[in-house]
């Protein structure tokens, strides 16, 4: 019998033994770990929803509930329109680069029309609902304050295009979710025509 | 008369001695009872600060019992959480009492704790033979921090919601997989009753089963290796001719006795706060917690318990969002490295320089500080100060290395004393 490499069949059964029986452990541990994911119910809860904006008025805000978040669509007036090119100097992210919006939302009002802001209302620090502050310079958020959007938690500051001032705790712009407008009084929520029509 | 009297007792003893024998052969009985009591020996100069390991285990018996009765009455929904609690509240047979002992418990727990580490910091319990029963003493404070997280989120109230929305929204935090991350833990797109749900089932099974896994084998550990004490002498090198350690008492009867005044005391401060001051002035319930989850309305200011807001502070203190998550994780695994950290042979704070004596002040009085300053709403001033106190903070285990290398102790005795 040739010298021991001291690698025996006995070894190498141990080894092969224990690799097998790990990856089927890791087999079996995906399903239970695929139940955490939301679920088909959770999902079809998640579905759009349509809003009729024909009554909201110029300067209004309407909260709607979508994946049990608050999405805020604001009418902005052209004061407020105006508003956002003044402000610029104190954002962050003002031509909104690193921040989540669809593509037909990325421009200088980050919406498909000028006066229908759509927003999600969730603050992008840790995702508590931010306050409608639209009065220009109220005496607690100072004499620059523009008017916007105040978070309550953190204190995180956004304009009046959901666009997130210097210096404050959230990272980035509130996100505008996906959304279109079906007719002229009507946007649904959670769904663009790139997705799903 | 009297001899009939020592018939029947001798008899009775008899049937007893027979019962163990018949046990004995079985089941190591008599073996355990003496490794981990009557014969574990334990020095005989503990102080208060050694009654906090025999407390928490008091308070984690008191959290199952009073857990297990909860969870006859809780409904771990959505729609009929809030109502649950409040129906244990009014409707049920003592059951504000069992409530009120489980939420006080939540607090204490955490209180008993951290002075059970603080006692670990100032004797050196962690070092060198006792490395491991550190470790797994930080794993257990892990656990009870999940324990507690999951636990806040089930009465529903709108604080629950928000604070558990806060720390879920901690994973999002991670680059690239954040989003999902968040997703997978909540199993929805928001807080909703299937995060209830599977929270409820962290809360009463998974993680109350590791948590008495962990104490286990942390009272193996610790009674392979002994007990440290205020000296930190290592009393098994000193034994008597009978091979028992010289400086060391039996666990029971002698330290058992004394254990049971601390429990006393202890039971005493705790009926206190459960009788008289059950929400502690907002501190161990929250009043915005009176109130149901609102998904569409955060409270106006949002704080989590008072256990968890030192580290809360050092998120806030951060402007980054990514670094603010990283900086508190960091917090939290740092001191599993301690035995390593400090270079001093010394262990007991009794003998060593002034330098560790500094640190470990300036490190206790930046935790308390950065609790109180978690629990305030988050003003420029706060914040700065919140940001000094996480620098002392990290300072204390970054720069241990050094100053608990160049340190000058004191001749450590030979004794206890």
């Amino acid at each position: 019998m040739a010298e021991s490499t001291g690698f025996s069949r006995r070894h190498f059964l141990t080894v092969a033994t224990a690799v097998t029986g790990g990856v089927g452990l890791i087999a079996t541990a995906v399903p239970f770990v695929a139940s955490f994911r939301p679920s088909a119910r959770a999902q079809a809860l998640g579905a759009p929803v349509e809003v009729d904006v024909s009554k909201l008025e110029v300067g209004a805000l309407l909260k709607v509930e979508w994946r049990g978040h608050a999405v805020y669509i604001l009418r902005r007036s052209e004061e407020m329109l105006e508003a956002l090119h003044a402000d610029v100097a104190l954002l962050a992210d003002p031509s909104s680069e690193k921040s989540i919006q669809p593509a037909y939302a990325h421009n200088e009002y980050r919406s498909i029309r000028p006066e229908f802001l759509v927003l999600l209302g969730v603050c992008t620090h840790f995702g508590c609902a931010p306050m409608a502050r639209f009065e220009v310079a109220p005496a607690d958020l100072g004499p620059d304050w523009p008017g916007g959007f105040y978070c309550p938690c953190h204190g995180s500051k956004f304009d009046m295009a959901g666009r997130v001032f210097s210096g404050v705790p959230a990272p980035t712009n509130l996100e505008v979710p996906p959304h279109r407008f079906v007719n002229d009084s009507t946007i649904v929520i959670g769904a663009d025509t790139a997705r799903n029509a | 008369m009297a001899s009939t009297e020592i018939d029947v007792f001798d008899r009775l003893g008899r049937r007893f001695a027979a019962l163990g024998a018949w046990i004995d052969e079985r089941f190591p009985m008599t073996k355990l009872i003496k490794e981990h009591a009557t014969e574990y020996y334990a020095s005989k100069n503990f102080n208060f600060w050694y009654g906090f390991g025999v407390l928490a285990t008091v308070v984690l018996v008191l959290q199952f019992v009073t857990g297990i009765f909860l969870t006859m009455n809780y409904k771990p929904s959505a729609t009929e959480a809030f109502a649950s609690v409040e129906y244990i509240m009014r409707d049920v047979d003592w059951g504000w009492l069992i409530r009120y002992l489980h939420s006080t418990g939540a607090s204490a727990f955490f209180i008993v704790v951290y002075l059970h580490m603080f006692r670990g910091l100032l004797y050196g319990s962690y070092k060198k033979p006792r490395e491991l029963v550190w470790i797994i003493g930080m794993f257990i404070y892990l656990c009870l921090m999940a324990e507690a997280f999951f636990g806040y989120l089930l009465p529903w109230g709108n604080m629950s919601y928000w604070g558990a929305q806060v720390i879920v929204s901690l994973f999002g935090a991670v680059p690239v997989i954040g989003n999902e991350l968040a997703e997978w833990i909540r199993g929805d797109f928001y807080i909703s009753d299937i995060t209830l749900n599977r929270f409820f089932a962290f809360h009463v099974i998974a993680v109350p089963l590791m948590l008495v896994l962990l104490v286990v084998v942390h009272i193996m550990a610790l009674h392979e290796v002994g007990s440290n004490n205020p000296d930190g002498i290592e009393i098994k090198q000193y034994k008597g001719p009978d091979g028992k350690p010289i400086d060391g008492v039996a666990f029971h009867p002698y330290h058992t006795s004394k254990d049971l005044v601390i429990i006393i005391i202890f039971l005493i401060v705790f009926s206190a706060v459960v009788f008289f001051a059950p929400d502690m002035g907002g501190y161990f319930l929250e009043h915005a917690n009176f109130e149901p989850a609102d998904p569409l309305r955060t409270p106006e200011h949002i704080a989590p318990v008072w256990y968890f807001t030192p580290f809360y502070a050092m998120l806030r203190a951060v402007p980054d969002k990514l670094l603010g998550v990283a900086l508190m994780g960091l917090a939290v695994l740092l001191p599993f490295f301690l035995p390593w950290l400090d270079r001093c042979r010394v262990k007991s704070i009794r003998y060593r320089g002034w330098t560790y004596k500094v640190a470990l002040g300036v490190f206790a009085i930046s935790f308390v500080a950065l609790g109180y300053l978690g629990l305030q709403p988050a003003t420029d001033i706060y914040t700065t100060l919140s940001g000094v106190f996480t620098v002392l903070y990290f300072a204390f285990f970054v720069l241990m290395p050094f100053y608990s290398r160049m340190e000058k102790t004191k001749p450590v005795p030979t004794r206890v004393t």
